[in-house]
């Protein structure tokens, strides 16, 4: 909403030394928040003057026609004499009262005026159009007034209010009111506790008659509807330069008289009229749902395909608005219009915001009504628009009129006279929540510490008792609540919160750069990953309205987002690059019913929440990694170490150390890893082996797909699952009596995954063992084709004696033989 | 059997003479002192004082002399021995210094040798940012609490009071998942963290202090300001006997923490489906401290000159919100705030542009470290 200063002053006796500026300030504080003050007019100077052209001679020759003006500005110019002026405009004729600029002035935009010789002639000065003024946009001519508006050779920029202060208010949903004067009036003169004249009081005289019929077919769409004519109206008649100054201020095109007398009072009083030619109403005008099928082509030169959702204002032959949207084409106030009918209605807001939304049409109307207008202003609207016709236009205000009504009760809140103050934590003086809701209108009946609140009928914001704790505090000042500090009950982080801090932590401490990727991903992305047509990662939950239609769908896995973040890195520049992602991935579950809504007048049942729950997807929290290049870099100290498969397990292992499991490791074939170079990942959790995940090198097809260098690796892992492996860890007692240190070395079937040797040998080893650990792997001639050998050292220990060699050496053959019979190893020769 | 021999004379056994002792003592000192270094010295140790000794062949000798006289003998040689041992020491001592000296110059190193071998990591700035931002509210009580990123659209909307024709329903740009054959599913993904209010207060036990920090969605093209993807930090106390006080006292104590000492806040009425009453919060700005504020000689790029900066909004939990999530209005009030993790970050360290925080280039994490 867009107010001018000098407009808002007709309504508010505002004290003259209180600015713009202070206002905006004021009123954003109180919940209208100013955006802008815009100042028009304080980048023009003068000498602006009235004139009156004495003269003109057309000049030919040129490519277009030209005129030599001489006019007459009194004693403006210092000489008496007539200015000559060159102008390029013909809409004006010898006679005419327009604005002139003289030598020195500077008009909006840094335009200097000066004399200077053009078309053959000196021209001194120039015969000003509306948009050089910046008054509105006209690109038809020059401004010519009205005889009387001015005196030849006066100042022209005060009489013309060229100067303007106007506060642009971004109106928040709830507070329809302030979308226009009138209601914005009224918070200031609440806020600065001065006088109101409101423009909607006055007195309609009672209808004479009834008017043009008019009917309204449901309450529920309507419950209010005013016709009222105006004959003999001038469609040529000038809109005032004053109203069309005050459009343009408010941020609306000056149209044609009719059409800006609607808007003009929609500005006034926020009521969205409006006006048709009644020539072309076919019978009743009635305010009716549209029907299946029903087509109407509006202002726009737009065909809608109308809902049955939607009301229409339709006469006898069909629909001809989209009421409280858009106006239809066909009964358009046009030039030879000379009866006017003027239509002001209430409708449903609910229905008029659904049918904004459906047919992508946001007009200054629906604006209105969607937020909630004054119910009962429809008749004082209408009046003050045809009294306008009539005065501006020359029209006769039609003394029988239109009004249907159907009355509903008011709201009425009961609330404590304490509530703002317990709300606001202030202790206001008593009394104060009855002044301030008085002056916003309400009636307030007190009875004892109970207030009986009825809200006025602009205000249908105003439902609840905060509601109406919000309009006291916000009028005693938002800024004086105290601040008051205090304790909660918190018991800290979860284990949870605490395990992906520890996570994060880790992870960056061996190289790895945290990365937040959006979850959208596309088939493409899919595909990339080498994920077979019935991989149940490509069961996606699918966005209706994705930003990119490249990629509707919503990740099930976070390697597509690390990846492209890789290969961005890489083609910065950084080949040598780990990073890491921790995240949602987002599974669609096996329910197919639509997410319920349930009331809200209660808490769900559990029934209900169930369902809701059963709709949602699955969400765990993965951790991701990709790695690529040198992991180690190359330096003095010797050649770079790159990134393998190995280094991706690694920080699978890294994670469940921090977790404090067991990671289980077995060779897999997943995509999108590289067949022979992937592991799968398991935990036990309460007794069951659980996969949570894979680690790897990555499959060429990937790496190509995603533009990714030679040997990549990733790794990814369900974090949640990881969790629920969790144990509480008990101490270990620490024995002080020596390690007894033992080395094997075992020669295998290349085929045999170290991690069974290595397990056999901790099952074998028994109780004594403390470790095993893998040394050496040793491939070649002297352990022969297909064979490899594996050396590991184990150690031994008891809690309670120094071990003997002959102990320890037990156990060790212990272990062999079981490592033997499970993977036929044979100790090395 | 044979008795010792008493009438044994240690002056006899040539070795026990007292000048021999002597002798022996005065060549092992005189060698030790000769030991140039650590080398020679255990030269020096194996011929003076090693099991082969003159002076320890010589106290094997004493064990044979008579009682009356091993004492004397005894006391002799192990003087002997006692100097030889300590001259010993004292020259290992002089000859490790030496060596030391020489070894460790000679093993001096390039101290400004790079070992940038095993480059570290970084964790992401609106992570830790977000962490530090929760941690001050969970120093003043507060739980982390946590919900789906696809969420319900009646936790979303419906119980946080949007209407299903509320036009603040469509004031957010919402990304709706698509159902079954294209139809509604009911689902969103959140555009705020809010929906985690009801979740808290349909499953935490009454009172109710906790602060959610977490991603959120929005239709937003990415570009210097805007992310379809972005962070809020949510706050939520529900108890009884709770006030705007309290609010601003939470809301001051984190800008404090954040921003500076004694910096003003001021809440500005707004709405919010929500809450009610409503509030923009905003801080005074912590470069100028307004005093940038018409003076166009001195601009403030942080503030644009405005003075206050906009951190959040806020307000008092609307009871329609408590009775969706079975909580009493009658009994229990409370208030909610939302601030931007992105918007944090971008004050608190001078982060210009959206898209630094979204790309995921190692130089901008790496700058951040581990913790913020």
């Amino acid at each position: 909403m867009r107010v001018p200063m000098t407009w808002l002053r007709e309504y508010v006796e505002l004290p003259a030394d209180v600015t713009a500026r202070d206002l905006a300030s004021r009123l954003t504080l109180a919940g209208l928040e100013v955006e802008t003050v815009d100042e028009l007019g304080t980048d023009l100077t003068g000498p602006i003057v009235f004139g009156r052209v004495q003269e003109i001679e057309e000049l030919t020759g040129f490519k277009k026609p030209i005129r030599y003006c001489r006019v007459d500005v009194g004693s403006a110019n210092g000489s008496g004499e007539p200015q000559e002026i060159v102008c390029g405009a013909r809409n004006f004729s010898e006679g005419d009262l327009v604005v002139v600029s003289l030598p020195g002035a500077e008009l909006p935009g840094g335009f200097k005026i000066g004399a200077r010789k053009t078309y053959g002639r000196m021209s001194a000065g120039m015969i000003c159009s509306a948009t050089e003024l910046g008054l509105w946009e006209d690109h038809t001519g020059i401004v010519v007034l009205p005889e009387g508006f001015g005196a030849v050779g006066d100042d022209a920029i005060g009489a013309l209010g060229l100067r303007e202060d106007v506060l642009d208010i971004a109106v928040t949903p709830d507070r329809g009111y302030a979308l226009s004067m009138r209601g914005v009036a009224r918070d200031v003169a609440a806020l600065y506790g001065v006088a109101l004249h409101d423009p909607a009081e006055v007195r309609v005289a009672e209808a004479t008659g009834e008017g043009h019929p008019g009917a309204i077919a449901d309450p529920a769409l309507a419950d209010r509807l005013v016709l009222r004519g105006a004959t003999g109206f001038d469609p040529e008649a000038p809109t005032p330069l004053w109203m069309k100054r005050r459009l343009h201020q408010g941020g609306v095109r000056p149209v044609s008289l009719a059409v800006d007398v609607t808007n003009y009072v929609m500005l006034e009083l926020g009521q969205p009229l409006h006006a048709w030619d009644r020539d072309r109403i076919t019978g009743t005008v009635t305010v009716r749902a549209a029907e299946a099928g029903e087509k109407l082509e509006t202002l726009d030169h737009v065909q809608r395909s109308l809902d049955t959702d939607d009301i229409v204002i339709a006469d006898e032959a069909g629909a001809q608005a989209v009421a409280g949207v858009m106006g239809g084409l066909e009964t358009e106030i046009g030039a030879s219009s000379g009866t006017v009918l003027v239509e002001a209605a209430h409708f449903d807001p609910r229905h008029i915001a659904r049918a904004s939304r459906r047919h992508q049409l946001s007009s200054e109307a629906s604006r209105r009504f969607e937020r909630g207008i004054d119910s009962r202003v429809q008749l004082v609207a209408a009046t003050r628009a045809v009294e306008l016709l009539a005065e501006l236009g020359g029209a006769t205000v039609e003394t029988a009129y239109t009004h249907v009504h159907h009355p509903s009760e008011p709201t009425t809140i009961t609330v404590r006279a304490g509530h703002a103050g317990a709300v606001a934590g202030v202790d206001y003086p008593e009394g104060t929540t009855q002044t301030w809701l008085r002056a916003i209108g309400c009636a307030v009946e007190a009875d004892g510490d109970v207030l009986t609140v009825t809200p006025p009928s602009w205000r249908p914001d105003l439902t609840d008792p905060n509601d109406l704790a919000e309009e006291v505090i916000r009028f005693e000042g938002y800024e004086n609540i105290p601040s008051i500090v205090f304790k909660g009950f918190g018991r800290g982080l979860t284990s949870s919160q605490r395990l992906r801090r520890a996570v994060g932590r880790t992870l960056a401490a061996t190289g790895h750069h945290e990365v937040l990727s959006y979850p959208f991903v596309g088939e493409r992305d899919l595909d990339g990953l080498q994920l077979a047509a019935d991989d149940p990662r490509r069961a996606s939950v699918r966005l209706a309205n994705p930003l990119n239609d490249e990629e509707p769908l919503l990740r099930t896995t976070l390697l597509p987002g690390l990846l492209r973040t890789l290969a961005r890195n890489v083609g910065r520049g950084f080949p040598d690059v780990a990073l890491f992602e921790m995240g949602l991935v987002y599974l669609p579950g096996t329910g197919t019913e639509r997410a319920p809504l349930p009331p809200v007048d209660r808490a769900p049942t559990t029934e209900e929440l169930a369902r809701i729950e059963a709709a949602l997807p699955d969400q765990p929290r993965r951790v991701g990694v990709v790695l690529s290049g040198a992991i180690e870099r190359a330096g003095w100290w010797g050649p770079e170490r790159r990134a393998t498969w190995a280094d991706a397990v690694q920080a699978a292992r890294d994670i469940a150390r921090v977790a404090g499991v067991e990671l289980e490791i077995e060779a897999a074939v997943h995509a999108p890893w590289h067949p022979g170079r992937c592991a799968a990942l398991y935990v036990r959790a309460q007794g069951e082996r659980v996969l949570v995940g894979h680690a790897g090198e990555l499959h060429p097809r990937t790496l190509k797909a995603f533009s990714l260098p030679e040997r990549a690796a990733a790794m990814e892992v369900d974090l949640d699952l990881m969790e629920g492996a969790r144990s509480k860890v008990v101490a270990p007692e620490v024995s002080t009596y020596p390690v007894a240190t033992q080395d094997v070395a075992l020669v295998v079937d290349a085929s045999v995954p170290v991690g069974d040797i290595s397990a056999a040998l901790a099952e074998g080893a028994g109780e004594l063992l403390e470790s095993v650990r893998l040394f050496d792997v040793y491939t070649g001639e002297q352990v022969g084709e297909g064979r490899k050998s594996v050396a590991f050292a184990l150690r031994f220990r008891a809690d309670d004696r120094t071990l003997t060699a002959e102990e320890a050496g037990a156990a060790r053959d212990a272990a062999v033989a079981l490592a033997g019979e499970r993977t036929g190893a044979a100790l090395r020769g | 059997m044979s008795a010792p021999n008493n009438s044994f004379d240690p002056v006899e056994v040539t070795s026990l003479h007292p000048d021999e002792v002597a002798r022996m003592r005065e060549e092992a000192l005189a060698a030790i002192e000769a030991a140039a270094d650590l080398a020679e010295l255990k030269e020096v140790r194996l011929a003076h004082a090693g099991d082969r000794s003159p002076l320890a062949l010589a106290n094997r000798e004493i064990g044979a002399l008579p009682p009356a006289a091993k004492a004397d003998a005894g006391k002799r040689v192990g003087g002997a021995r006692r100097d030889v041992g300590q001259a010993l020491k004292a020259r290992q001592g002089v000859l490790e210094v030496e060596r030391d000296e020489r070894v460790l110059v000679e093993e001096r190193v390039d101290v400004t040798l790079p070992w940038d071998r095993t480059p570290t990591g970084a964790r992401h700035p609106l992570i830790t940012i977000a962490e530090r931002m929760a941690d001050v509210f969970v120093g003043m009580g507060f739980e982390i609490a946590e919900g789906p990123e696809v969420e319900a659209e009646w936790f979303n909307f419906d119980a946080l009071n949007f209407l299903p024709d509320h036009p603040a329903r469509t004031m957010q740009d919402t990304f709706f998942v698509e159902g079954p054959e294209g139809g509604e599913s009911g689902l969103v993904m959140r555009t705020h963290t809010s929906p985690v209010q009801v979740r808290s207060l349909l499953t935490r036990e009454l009172p109710v202090y906790v602060v959610v920090p977490g991603k959120t969605f929005r239709t937003d093209e990415l570009d210097a300001t805007h992310s379809p993807v972005f962070h809020q930090l949510e706050g939520l106390v529900v108890d009884k006997g709770i006030t705007m006080a309290h609010l601003r006292g939470a809301i001051d104590t984190f800008v404090e923490s954040f921003f500076g000492e004694a910096l003003r806040t001021r809440f500005r009425a707004s709405y919010f489906p929500f809450t009610e009453p409503s509030a923009e919060v905003d801080m005074e700005c912590f470069v100028c401290r307004g005093a940038s504020v018409g003076d166009p000689e001195a601009p403030c790029r942080t503030c644009s000159s405005e003075g206050w900066i906009e951190i959040g909004g806020c307000g008092v939990v609307n009871p329609r919100v408590l009775t969706a999530a079975g909580v009493d209005p009658e009994v229990y009030s409370g208030w909610a705030f939302g601030l931007g993790v992105e918007r944090t970050l971008m004050f608190a360290h001078g982060v210009r542009d959206m898209r630094d925080m979204v790309e995921g280039d190692v130089r901008f994490t790496s700058a951040f470290g581990s913790e913020i």
